[in-house]
């Protein structure tokens, strides 16, 4: 696509609009930072006659205050499943029945009736993932398949590992490794969670974003992460491994929400039901680089994804993943707890 | 004359290239800090610009030497809406901000002290004292209501927001420089029956011009460089280049971050070479 | 002169000085009305909104319950343990506090160190030159500060420039670790910081008269005597803005330290993120950042009165 760019113009129509609106319709679509395809917005607004604005978010919390908070301007948001139950419980979203548009049909079966979103009335699927741990295996060439990595680290590794800033991820994670279940309140096993957190903090290096480029210059040498970031730091560096913990590790799925103030809810409604349709859930995986839930888009996927087993769970490890609640107010405050003391 | 040992190369190439001689001005070692001191400010920029170059998709790992990313910022509307709208915000915060902190200043500094004077100072620098995630989310729910309330989703709310936390860092320079600025020429002007405006158009305003000048340029990159109260009061369509590149943060950030971000600096750049030759007229 | 007539012109001139001091006082107030509209609206309003939430139950995802509770300021400085209840002093936060405190401290004087013969050399070059230099200065900040925190780290990582020279010329034999310590927290904000104490130490530079340095000179004062004596004395207003502006924001950074620190301590400014995001505790995010701002504005006051007495010192 070339188009002419005048700065000027354009300057001056987003200072009169905010948004300029050349096409029939309009549709605000409030996603994660660098996570929507260009390709496929592109061939939506052509197929729809509809201008679109993306506008970007960083966390679900944030997401969350500002469409609670109202007057945001937005049609559309992609919470993760965890929030999805927050969103409807607080009645931000309206229930757009997902499960009776035409496209429902080419999503997966395990994605068709979801905890977090039972009957797929509410949310579209976007893409999904999960939270395991890279490795760089020219450093640690034992067993990677395990969260004992980050929280009881062998030699080779120690003073080399990352975590993500991420309350929520971290301590589920090192609740399965104790043994419980996510979610907990049980203070015996907190406990432990708490000890095995402050005894694990000074064997890793940092608690941080950015892995890829972390991994791709060697920098840390293990990291609870995200797949997509082991898929995309393994092509810099061919040593890194993404291992799924046999003691349980985090699943994600983001999912397309209508929100309650929509104000362009057609064209909403008309781009939950394009993203179900398997050529463009695959144009969304080649460019956020996570696998979708729509059945058939394998065959339009690259190459490079249809095997990578950061993107396809293998067999084995299938049973250990799971999708993390949304917590009672009481544990998250006990996490929170936890949380502070770690990084005190 | 000293020996400064820690950098006698740096001494003379800036005795060269500023023609200084032996003055009274002059302290011994504050040319070569000052030289170190604007290395230090220039140096990280280098990879900054280099990885604008790359090949790869990755701010960190070289890959040679390619312009995709300028391409690729090019095409992207996204990206390229964010730096305008970040200029068009910075620009109107900075004018509103140092306008209203140069009649603040005025308006607090060379006077006697009078009732209130320590609340205005309070709150004027207000938004030096609480970290911004706080205002963020207080605004974005006192705006949230004035938006439901008019249906006006436009630029108005950054800008006010930004004018406000920009007005301490363009009154502190202006303060400081007011303040010992002896107003002797403004009593002489008065004593020739001056009228209050010509006096301050004439003497005050020239003299200040300095103090004004620093305030405004921190206004405007301050504004330039706020991600979290953007974040907040942001609606549709209004994302700037760091609440864009702050998105990316979880994710990967490419290099096209990068190309706009020497863009940008070669604006700047420009710019001031542009003042440097207008200044050099002006001063022959 | 006869006392009766005395009297008389002093009552009259009182009477004119409360005039013109009430013109003055009434030219003030106008002159300061648009800043401060402006701040109301979008400072200190939010401020007093945040002092109600601070007040209030957290809500269950965030957000509040219009639920009055002083829970939040008692955990502010109290500590309840989750595993036994018993409560202590809030050390976290103390230590978080402390930590602050001493990295915004020496940022400050890191920046002063290397920002004030910075501005001392712009405000000696040529008139026509000194915005040349000024927006040399500034010209690194018109990239972003993410980008530019990410510049810091590209510089000071292992395999980063620094270290590179430095094990090339020979100095060192292993890379220094320098990223994700507070040493790197400390470089990268000064470097953030640095124009905020160079403009304003510049703005008061630019006026001086060296005219007093050179009586200095000719009554035989050593250079840092003039220094000491003539030149830091008069641009203290300056340094103290320029101070200002470095310390305050420093104490709530929040981007810098969690890029460049590794995010594994926290600072006064991640920590009361943390509650507005993913630990969902607003009132406890209120207190906290209505605590920082108390602790700062009983500081600027014992500045402002100091200050003060040592102008109306000057004056008599």
């Amino acid at each position: 696509m070339k188009k002419s760019f005048t700065p000027v113009v354009a300057g001056l129509s987003l200072l009169l609009a905010g948004s300029v609106a050349n096409a029939a319709g309009e549709l605000n679509l409030y996603n994660w930072g660098n996570y929507t395809s260009p390709e496929l917005i592109e061939k939506f607004e052509k197929k729809f006659d509809v201008k679109v604005t993306i506008t970007d978010y960083d966390s679900n919390e944030t997401a969350l205050a500002k469409v609670r908070a109202g007057g945001h301007g937005f049609d559309m948001a992609v919470p993760s499943h965890s929030h999805v139950p927050i969103w409807v419980q607080e009645g931000l979203v309206t229930n757009a029945r997902v499960d009776q548009m035409e496209n429902f049909k080419h999503v997966d079966d395990q994605w068709r009736d979801p905890v977090w979103d039972p009957g797929r009335q509410y949310s579209a699927p976007w893409q999904w993932g999960s939270v395991g741990v890279i490795v760089d295996t020219s450093v640690y060439s034992g067993d990677i398949n395990t969260s004992s990595l980050v929280f009881d680290p062998p030699e080779e590794l120690i003073g080399k590992i990352n975590v993500p800033p991420e309350m929520l991820d971290v301590i589920h994670t090192a609740v399965l490794y104790l043994g419980g279940e996510a979610c907990t309140g049980d203070k015996d096993l907190l406990r432990k969670v708490r000890d095995k957190l402050v005894e694990a903090k000074p064997k890793w290096k940092s608690m941080d974003y950015g892995m890829i480029e972390k991994f791709a210059g060697r920098d840390v040498a293990a990291s609870l992460y995200w797949n997509g970031a082991a898929f995309r730091a393994k092509e810099k560096n061919t040593d890194v491994r993404f291992g799924y913990p046999v003691e349980g590790y985090g699943l994600w799925a983001d999912a397309v929400v209508l929100l309650k103030d929509a104000k362009n809810v057609e064209n909403a409604r008309a781009f939950m039901n394009f993203i179900m349709e398997p050529e463009n859930a695959a144009l969304m995986s080649a460019f956020a680089r996570y696998a979708n839930s729509i059945k058939g888009s394998e065959a339009f996927m690259p190459d490079d994804m249809k095997t990578a087993p950061e993107v396809i769970i293998p067999e084995e490890f299938r049973a250990a993943g799971q999708f993390y609640p949304t917590c009672a107010p009481e544990v998250q405050k006990l996490y929170t707890a936890i949380w502070t003391e770690l990084q005190k | 004359m000293y020996a400064v040992r820690s950098g006698p190369v740096l001494v003379k190439i800036a005795n060269m290239m500023f023609k200084q001689k032996f003055s009274v001005t002059r302290m011994p070692g504050f040319s070569v800090v000052a030289m170190i001191c604007f290395f230090a400010l220039y140096m990280p920029l280098a990879p900054l610009v280099i990885y604008s170059f790359n090949e790869g998709n990755n701010i960190a790992l070289w890959e040679g030497f390619s312009l995709r990313w300028y391409g690729s910022a090019w095409e992207n509307e996204l990206v390229q809406g964010a730096a305008i709208r970040s200029l068009i915000i910075a620009s109107f915060a900075s004018v509103f901000a140092t306008i209203f902190a140069t009649m603040a200043a005025l308006g607090t500094t060379r006077t006697k002290p009078y009732r209130g004077q320590m609340t205005i100072y309070a709150m004027i620098n207000q938004p030096l004292m609480v970290p911004e995630i706080v205002t963020a989310v207080a605004l974005l729910i006192l705006f949230a209501l004035i938006k439901q309330a008019t249906n006006y989703h436009g630029f108005a709310y950054l800008i006010i927001a930004h004018t406000a936390f920009c007005i301490p860092f363009a009154y502190l320079p202006i303060k400081a420089r007011l303040e010992g600025m002896d107003n002797t020429l403004e009593i002489a002007a008065a004593d020739l029956y001056a009228r209050p405006f010509k006096t301050f158009r004439r003497i005050t305003l020239p003299l200040l011009l300095p103090g004004i000048f620093a305030g405004a340029m921190l206004a405007f990159v301050i504004s330039l460089d706020d991600v979290v109260i953007t974040e907040f009061v942001k609606s549709a369509g209004q994302d700037t280049l760091p609440t864009y590149m702050l998105g990316q943060l979880r994710r990967a950030i490419t290099p096209e971050i990068n190309a706009i971000s020497t863009v940008l600096l070669g604006v700047s750049v420009l710019l001031v070479t542009l003042i440097f030759f207008m200044s050099r007229k002006r001063g022959n | 002169m006869d006392k009766d007539a005395t009297q008389a012109e002093e009552k009259q001139n009182t009477n004119l000085e409360e005039v013109v001091r009430q013109q003055t006082v009434r030219r003030n107030i106008l002159l300061t009305t648009p800043a401060l509209v402006v701040l109301f609206i979008a400072a200190s309003g939010p401020l007093l909104v945040m002092f109600l939430f601070s007040f209030l139950t957290p809500g269950d995802y965030g957000g509040v319950k219009w639920e009055a509770s002083t829970q939040a300021w008692f955990q502010v400085f109290f500590h309840t343990d989750i595993f036994d209840d018993t409560v202590s002093i809030a050390d976290a936060h103390l230590s978080i506090l402390w930590r602050s405190v001493k990295l915004s401290g020496l940022t400050t004087i890191l920046c002063f160190v290397l920002g004030f013969p910075t501005a001392y050399f712009i405000a000696t070059r040529p008139a026509e030159s000194r915005n040349f230099w000024l927006f040399l200065v500034t010209i690194p900040f018109w990239t972003n500060l993410l980008i530019r925190t990410f510049a810091v780290l590209e510089i000071i990582r292992n395999a980063g420039v620094i270290n590179s020279f430095l094990l090339a010329i020979g100095v060192i034999d292993a890379p220094l670790d320098m990223l994700y310590t507070d040493t790197a927290i400390l470089l990268g904000m000064t470097y953030v910081y640095i124009p905020l104490m160079i403009l304003p130490i510049y703005a008061s530079l630019e006026r001086f008269d060296f005219r007093l340095v050179e009586a200095g000179y000719d009554l035989y004062a050593s250079r840092l005597k003039v220094l000491k004596r003539i030149i830091v004395p008069l641009i203290k207003p300056g340094v103290i803005a320029g101070s200002i502006l470095v310390f305050i924001p420093s104490l709530g950074a929040y981007v810098t330290p969690r890029i460049l620190g590794g995010g594994k301590n926290l600072m006064l400014g991640n920590l009361i993120e943390l509650q507005f995001g993913q630990g969902r505790n607003w009132p406890l995010g209120a207190a906290l950042s209505l605590t920082l701002l108390a602790i700062v504005m009983i500081a600027l006051i014992f500045y402002v009165r100091s200050a003060q007495r040592a102008g109306a010192g000057k004056d008599s």
